[in-house]
């Protein structure tokens, strides 16, 4: 092998994990918990990499070897720290299953006793199969299911107590056969007889083959507590564990936990591994399961929720700062009954909306569950964002959904304004087909006739275009800048003969407008003079001609 | 109906489709490509289901997709469409619009071409929402309310529609070579024919008064004048484009927002809807003319000829005769084709027999025996 070479240090980690290409493989599947790690033996290999290139060439080589050999060991020692990060994911993932599993037995389907033994049976079994592959061996070998009579399944043709007759009777054979000596020709045979009567020196002479103290425990209940109630787990799980540990070995907090499982007590089950894992999700869900199962107590905590909100209120908050999976804590806060909505409504708002396909996302969220403010503040924040784009129609259009008046009309004095510039109106498709929502603020209405106005105007439907103009004025909605504009427009309509003639009242009302704006024009000096002296010189032909006209008709 | 299983992929999927295969080969589509969202690296994926000849064979382990390559994607994928069997192009979050191409020798994904501020903003970026494809021209809509025409080997953009809509445009299709159709946040229909100079539609079409926005747009693969939309409020409308303002049909799909609407290409008397409610619908008229059902729409149902003289507040009338089921001339059928509620569908796509679609609870389903 030419440890340099890129391809080898690849093979290196194939064959450590003894798989081929899996790892690699492990690696592109499962990108968010492994492809730091992987990225960890890149940067780190690299470093040696770069320090083996400066080892001096000039030195003799039995000097050089030993540094070889170092580096070697330091390329190992990196791969070595990847495996174990690796392995640590995976071994607590295989410890939360079994205190899960455990907890599914004792507390979720609450075996009796009878069945108890074979559902922790099939617990360490599983156990032993994940972990120890050769152990697993030696137990089936050992199983006592090999022993003629012995499995007379309790429950499915006997009841418990006849079972525990039947059990008793044979126990007491093998005793005698025991004390009588009958094996004592045969050496395996007898260690067979003294695993069969769950004699506990014997089993513990062979501890290599029960990993842990939970196997020993339920192996010694095969043997010689088989029909054992749920209530007496824990006399014989204390024992267990003091017998199986060295006494200067502490039980390790797996063991505290899974003692506690034994004991019955739920609650410390939960507190230990609240503390010993670093993540909610473990505790949060199999809590709420417990819930479910009636199994917990009201465990007041001093804010008054109970335990099984606390733990899910934590999870889906760590949810929440996740930037993709922040959609699931929704439904968690949904089933919080006492805070789940104000937390909602806190961690909803900080959900960063980069497109309106989001927004609309997260909108959704929001109005299903009745949450008025949110939705506001949302569709604010999207028309903010268009209008400092200069999108305007998209920004009348959140602003209506938002129900936010002032927003709209801070808009609609935008449209106004860009026409004033530019002398047309832009972005027709919209403001034509507003219907109810035009009424959202005056400002806005007054866009909207406005245009209509013009439209009218533009297909020579003069008499609509005087009518409406004439509503304008009269409803009073015209910001006040625009007036001159509305007169301004106001001149070739009055020019118009049919207008003057079916609309006298126009001519009128104009005339109180323009009186009003030539007392304002004598205090303010934009005002264009020219304009005012034509409008009121054709203001007063008109009224002029109304007079003669009625005048005439009168007459 | 088979099961559909679910493969989860550590990835919200906002955009699944099929790869097209040659229309003459009778083969089943086993390749399809989808697009992410709302990760911090985005990416496009191409998968395969494993490839079999023989139509009708069950296989729970063949089924499961598996992961070919996949190509890191700057933004979310807002739309995903395939140019030809090797370049898909993308739009992104970030207003670009992107050909990769997909080398299937050695299974590597790589950028052919990236048009990077196609829409924009001026002060923020204006997400690319939605691509169509006809080789080699590509048309792309954005909330930026412009619509791009490009070619796939030219540079630059070779028609840019400025402020085309004074509103988002969240979806594009093609009518015809020349014409192409949006749907924009305020519900309107437009229609645009690139032969014309000008920046106008030549059609709009929206329900009178309303105003809730329309998020996909399909055209019946060959009836050209017959369209589908589905919007905000879940209600799938059947338009006849030739027609004006009303559309033919309206349906109560959905609780929620219709995200795509399908005809199948091959066999158009069925549709296939998803939604932000959590649910993919199979949509099969049961009636024996040539016509399907939801399109004989208000023709030949009395309840509903009568409101088509009073359109507003005739669609009331409408959406009944269809809850209702008429006289027995049309009857839509509806299946669920996911087996329970999950997160919204965001995309499915539908070819021959097979059904794809992806989910924001981060799952693929893949349904091989569609019954069509």
């Amino acid at each position: 092998y030419n440890y340099f070479n890129w391809d080898c240090l690849l093979q290196f980690v194939k064959c450590a994990t003894g798989s081929g290409s899996s790892l690699i493989h492990v690696v592109r599947k499962d990108e968010d918990i492994y492809s730091p790690i992987l990225r960890k033996l890149f940067n780190e290999s690299h470093h040696i990499f770069v320090g083996l290139q400066t080892i001096r060439e000039d030195l003799p080589s039995k000097n050089k070897k030993p540094q070889f050999v170092s580096i070697s060991k330091s390329y190992r020692s990196v791969i070595r720290a990847c495996m174990e990060e690796l392995q640590q994911v995976v071994s607590i993932l295989l410890a939360i299953e079994l205190i899960w599993n455990l907890c599914e037995v004792l507390f979720i389907d609450a075996v009796p006793a009878g069945s108890l033994l074979l559902h922790l049976l099939d617990w360490v079994r599983l156990h032993k199969a994940d972990v120890d592959e050769k152990a697993r061996e030696v137990l089936q070998s050992e199983s006592p299911v090999e022993h003629h009579g012995y499995w007379d399944v309790p429950g499915s043709i006997h009841t418990l107590t006849e079972f525990d007759v039947k059990w008793r009777h044979w126990h007491e054979e093998v005793d005698r056969c025991l004390q009588d000596k009958s094996f004592a020709s045969n050496v395996h045979l007898e260690l067979i007889c003294k695993i069969l009567v769950g004699d506990e020196d014997t089993l513990l002479e062979h501890k290599e083959l029960l990993s842990t103290w939970y196997h020993f425990l339920v192996t010694r209940l095969l043997f010689a507590h088989p029909t054992i109630k749920p209530t007496e787990l824990h006399y014989y799980a204390q024992s267990c564990m003091a017998m199986f540990l060295d006494s200067r070995s502490a039980p390790e907090t797996l063991d505290s936990i899974l003692l506690a499982a034994f004991d019955f007590d739920i609650h410390q089950v939960i507190k230990d591994c609240s503390i010993a894992l670093n993540n909610w999700w473990f505790v949060a869900h199999l809590t709420d399961l417990l819930d479910h199962c009636k199994l917990l107590q009201s465990h007041n905590l001093h804010f008054g929720s109970n335990l099984r909100e606390f733990l899910l209120l934590e999870y889906a908050s760590g949810l929440f700062n996740h930037h993709s999976l922040w959609q699931l804590a929704v439904d968690y806060f949904d089933h919080c009954p006492e805070f789940g909505r104000v937390y909602l409504e806190l961690h909803i708002e900080r959900v960063p909306l980069d497109t309106e396909r989001k927004a609309l996302k997260v909108l959704r969220i929001c109005e299903q569950r009745q949450m008025p403010e949110q939705v506001r503040s949302i569709c604010k924040i999207m028309a903010k964002r268009a209008l400092r784009n200069n999108r305007l129609g998209s920004a009348l259009s959140w602003s209506i959904r938002a129900k936010d008046a002032a927003f709209a009309t801070l808009i609609s004095e935008r449209f106004l304004q860009d026409y004033c510039t530019r002398g047309t109106f832009s972005d027709l498709d919209l403001i034509d087909n507003l219907g109810p929502a035009m009424l959202l603020s005056d400002r806005l209405t007054f866009l909207v006739k406005y245009h209509e106005f013009h439209k009218l105007y533009g297909e020579k439907c003069f008499t609509e275009a005087a009518k409406l103009l004439l509503s304008l004025i009269t409803a009073k909605i015209a910001p006040r800048s625009f007036w001159m504009t509305l007169l301004t427009d106001a001149l070739p309509l009055l020019e118009q003969k049919e207008v003057s003639q079916t609309h006298p009242h126009l001519s009128l009302g104009l005339y109180d407008l323009t009186v009003i704006c030539v007392f304002w024009s004598f205090q303010e000096e934009d005002i264009e003079l020219t304009k005012v002296e034509l409008l009121r010189l054709a203001l007063a032909r008109n009224l002029a001609k109304a007079i003669v006209k009625e005048g005439t008709v009168d007459a | 109906m088979e099961s559909t299983n679910a493969k989860y992929v550590s990835q919200k999927i906002s955009k699944t489709r099929w790869r097209p295969v040659s229309s003459s080969a009778l083969q089943q589509p086993h390749i399809f490509a989808t697009g992410s969202w709302d990760n911090e690296d985005n990416k496009i994926s191409i998968w395969s289901i494993g490839d079999h000849g023989l139509p009708g064979m069950e296989d729970e382990l063949e089924g499961d997709p598996q992961l070919l390559c996949e190509y890191r994607h700057d933004g979310d994928v807002l739309d995903l469409q395939f140019l030809d069997q090797d370049r898909i192009v993308t739009a992104s979050s970030t207003g670009a619009v992107t050909i990769f191409h997909h080398h299937q020798n050695s299974q590597t994904i790589s950028v052919a071409r990236q048009w990077a501020r196609a829409h924009r903003n001026p002060c923020d970026n204006a997400p690319c929402t939605g691509v169509v494809c006809n080789s080699p021209e590509i048309v792309t809509v954005g909330e930026d309310g412009r619509i791009i025409l490009f070619r796939a080997d030219q540079e630059g953009a070779v028609r840019i529609i400025e402020n085309a809509d004074s509103n988002s445009i969240h979806a594009v299709t093609f009518l015809r070579t020349t014409e192409i159709l949006t749907v924009n946040s305020i519900g309107q229909l437009k229609l645009w024919d690139f032969r014309q100079q000008s920046s106008s539609p030549s059609q709009i079409l929206s329900l009178t008064g309303d105003r809730v926005p329309l998020h996909c747009v399909a055209r019946h693969p060959n009836q050209q004048h017959i369209v589908a939309t589905g919007g905000q409020d879940g209600m799938l409308c059947v338009w006849d484009v030739r027609q004006g303002n009303t559309p033919f049909s309206l349906i109560e799909a959905h609780s929620a927002e219709m995200w795509e609407v399908h005809f199948h290409p091959t066999n158009p008397d069925h549709l296939f809807t998803c939604s932000e409610d959590g649910s993919l619908l199979h949509w099969e008229t049961a009636s024996h003319s040539d016509m399907p059902s939801f399109l004989q729409g208000g023709r030949n149902n009395s309840m509903i000829s009568r409101s088509a003289m009073a359109p507003a507040g005739g669609n009331q009338s409408l959406i009944s005769a269809w809850l209702a089921g008429d006289s027995g001339k049309g009857r839509l059928e509806t299946t669920h084709m996911l087996p329970s509620q999950t997160l919204s569908v965001n995309s499915l796509d539908v070819l021959g027999q097979c059904l794809v679609c992806g989910t924001d609870e981060e799952a693929i389903f893949v349904n091989r025996q569609v019954p069509v």
